[in-house]
C-alpha cells in the first residue's frame, strides 16, 4: 500500500515536471510570507503552484486573438478594453515592436481569457507577490539592497515594455521578469483598497495605508511594491496600459 | 502509466471546455445581436455580454441576460456584514421608496453577494426576509467566486477579504438601463441619493 502510494506521488511529480516543461512554467513552492499591507500576525499562506517563466508576447498574443477573433481590437466589446487595447498594433494582427517583447495594453478581461484558453488562470496578488519577493538567489529577497535597487533602477528606465522576454534575471524559482520589463495583471487586482484613492467613504483599508506610512519612516524595503499596489488600486478591468502585461499560472493540484 | 494518460486527458478536456464555452457563448451573443430584430441588440457596453450564470435566493439559476428590460438598482454586499451592508440595504430600500408608483414595476433592485461561499440561496432567502424585502422586485444573487470578481471588475467595485468573516469593499450602488448599460453610480454610505433616484425615474419613462 506505502508502495503503491509511494509510486502514485511519483508518477504525478513526474507529470508536473513534464508539464511544467512543456509549458514553460516554473514550480514556485508555497509557504507564508508578509505582504506589504500586512502586520505581523498577518502572514499569508500561499499554496504551491506553477507560474509562466516569461511574461506573455506579442507573438504569443497574436495568436490568441486569431483563434479567438473577439479579442481582436476591431471586435472587442467596449465593456471589456478601453479604447487603448493593443493600442500601438497598426492592425488586428499586426503589432509594432518584437515579437518576443512582452504583451502590453491589454485589459484585465483579455488577459484573464487568455489564460482561461491555456487552461490557466491569472495569479492572485498574493502568488506573483510570493513569486516576485525572490532574487536570484533566494526566495525573499525584500531586505537584500541590490533587489530593491534593481527594482528602483527599472523604474527610472523608459520604455522597458520593448525588451524581449527572458533578458531580465532569473529568479530562485527559475523565472524571469518579475521585475524589469512590465507591471503585469493579477487576478483580484481589484481587491487592492488604497486611502485616499479618488472615493469617498470606501472602507479603507488601515493596513495597506500603514505600508505608504513605512515609506516615510524611510524604510525603502517595500517602496517598489507599494508602487505596485497603488497602480493595481488605480486600474479598472477594462484599462489597458503601455506598462502592464501578463502571464499566467496553474494549480499544482488537480 | 495508464492512470497518468487518463489524467491528462481528463485534463485536457476541462481545459477545452472552459475555454470554448466562453467562445460559445460570445458567438451565441454575437448571433442573437445581428440575427434577430425582435430582441433588441445589446450594446458593446452591456453587462449582458457577461456570460455569467447566477442563482436567486429562491434558488433559480438565471443568467444576467434575463434581466434584460428592466431598469437595474445593483449593489454588492454580503450578508454576515455588520458594518456598511445594512446601510447599503437601507439605501437601497430608501431609493426604492422615492420611485413613483407608476415606474415601480419597471426596476428591479439586485443585490449581489461577494461572499458566495458563505452566502448560500437560504441565508440570502433568510436575509430577504429579514430586511423584510420578499417582494419579486428585491433579487439576491450568488455567483462562482470568478465570475463574482468579475462583475465587480465591471462595476469598479473593489473587495478583499480582510478576516474568515468580514470583507472590505467600496460602497456603490450601481443603475443600469433596460439595455444593461451602466448611467449611474452612487458612491458612499448614506450620501444624498437624489440623483440615484432621478436616473432611475428617467430610465422607467
Amino acid at each position: 500500500m506505502k508502495f503503491l502510494s509511494t509510486a502514485l506521488l511519483l508518477v504525478f511529480s513526474l507529470f508536473y515536471e513534464v508539464n511544467a516543461q512543456n509549458n514553460n512554467m516554473a514550480l514556485v513552492e508555497g509557504g507564508v510570507y508578509l505582504p506589504l499591507y500586512g502586520t505581523e500576525d498577518k502572514l499569508v499562506k500561499v499554496d504551491p503552484f506553477l507560474m509562466d517563466i516569461h511574461p506573455v508576447t506579442n507573438e504569443e498574443f497574436v495568436k490568441f486573438v486569431k483563434e479567438n477573433p473577439r479579442w481582436k481590437k476591431s471586435n472587442v466589446k467596449r465593456l471589456f478594453a478601453d479604447k487603448s487595447y493593443l493600442n500601438s498594433w497598426t492592425s488586428d494582427t499586426t503589432f509594432t515592436g518584437i515579437k518576443n517583447a512582452p504583451v502590453n495594453n491589454v485589459s484585465w478581461f483579455a488577459a484573464k481569457n487568455y489564460c482561461e484558453c491555456q487552461g490557466k488562470r491569472l495569479p492572485t496578488i498574493d502568488e506573483w507577490e510570493y513569486a516576485a519577493m525572490a532574487n536570484k538567489d533566494v526566495p525573499d529577497a525584500r531586505r537584500i539592497k541590490s533587489y530593491n535597487q534593481y527594482i528602483l533602477n527599472w523604474y527610472e528606465t523608459p520604455k522597458t515594455f520593448n525588451k524581449p522576454v527572458g533578458s531580465t534575471f532569473k529568479n530562485y524559482y527559475g523565472i524571469y521578469d518579475l521585475h524589469g520589463l512590465v507591471w503585469e495583471w493579477t487576478e483580484d487586482f481589484n481587491s487592492v483598497l488604497i486611502s485616499g484613492e479618488s472615493r469617498k467613504d470606501v472602507d479603507k483599508d488601515a493596513n495597506l495605508f500603514c505600508g505608504s506610512a513605512a515609506i516615510g519612516a524611510s524604510d525603502l524595503m517595500n517602496y517598489a511594491a507599494f508602487m505596485r499596489f497603488a497602480f493595481r488600486g488605480s486600474m479598472k478591468a477594462r484599462y489597458s496600459s503601455q506598462n502592464l502585461g501578463f502571464r499566467c499560472v496553474s494549480d499544482l493540484k488537480n | 502509466m495508464n492512470f497518468t494518460l487518463k489524467y491528462i486527458l481528463i485534463a485536457l478536456s476541462l481545459v477545452a471546455i472552459s475555454c470554448n464555452n466562453s467562445t460559445k457563448d460570445a458567438e451565441i451573443i454575437a448571433e442573437t445581436s445581428t440575427e434577430s430584430v425582435a430582441h433588441t441588440p445589446i450594446s458593446d457596453m452591456s453587462i449582458y455580454n457577461l456570460p455569467s450564470n447566477w442563482t436567486t435566493q429562491d434558488g433559480n439559476d438565471i443568467e444576467l441576460k434575463d434581466l434584460k428590460g428592466k431598469v437595474l438598482a445593483m449593489v454588492m454586499i454580503y450578508t454576515s456584514c455588520q458594518a456598511a451592508c445594512p446601510r447599503l440595504v437601507a439605501d437601497m430600500r430608501n431609493i426604492e421608496k422615492q420611485v413613483p408608483d407608476a415606474n415601480k414595476d419597471d426596476v428591479q433592485y439586485v443585490f449581489v453577494s461577494i461572499d458566495p461561499k458563505t452566502d448560500t440561496p437560504e441565508r440570502l432567502r433568510n436575509f430577504a426576509k429579514e430586511n423584510k424585502m420578499e417582494d419579486d422586485k428585491w433579487l439576491f444573487l450568488r455567483g462562482t467566486e470568478a465570475d463574482t470578481r468579475e462583475f465587480a471588475a465591471v462595476l469598479a467595485v473593489n473587495y478583499k477579504r480582510i478576516s474568515p468573516m468580514d470583507f472590505s469593499h467600496s460602497n456603490i450602488i450601481s443603475v443600469f438601463n433596460q439595455g444593461g448599460e451602466l448611467v449611474h453610480q452612487q458612491e458612499g454610505l448614506g450620501v444624498d441619493n437624489k440623483e440615484t433616484v432621478q436616473a432611475i425615474i428617467n430610465l422607467a419613462k
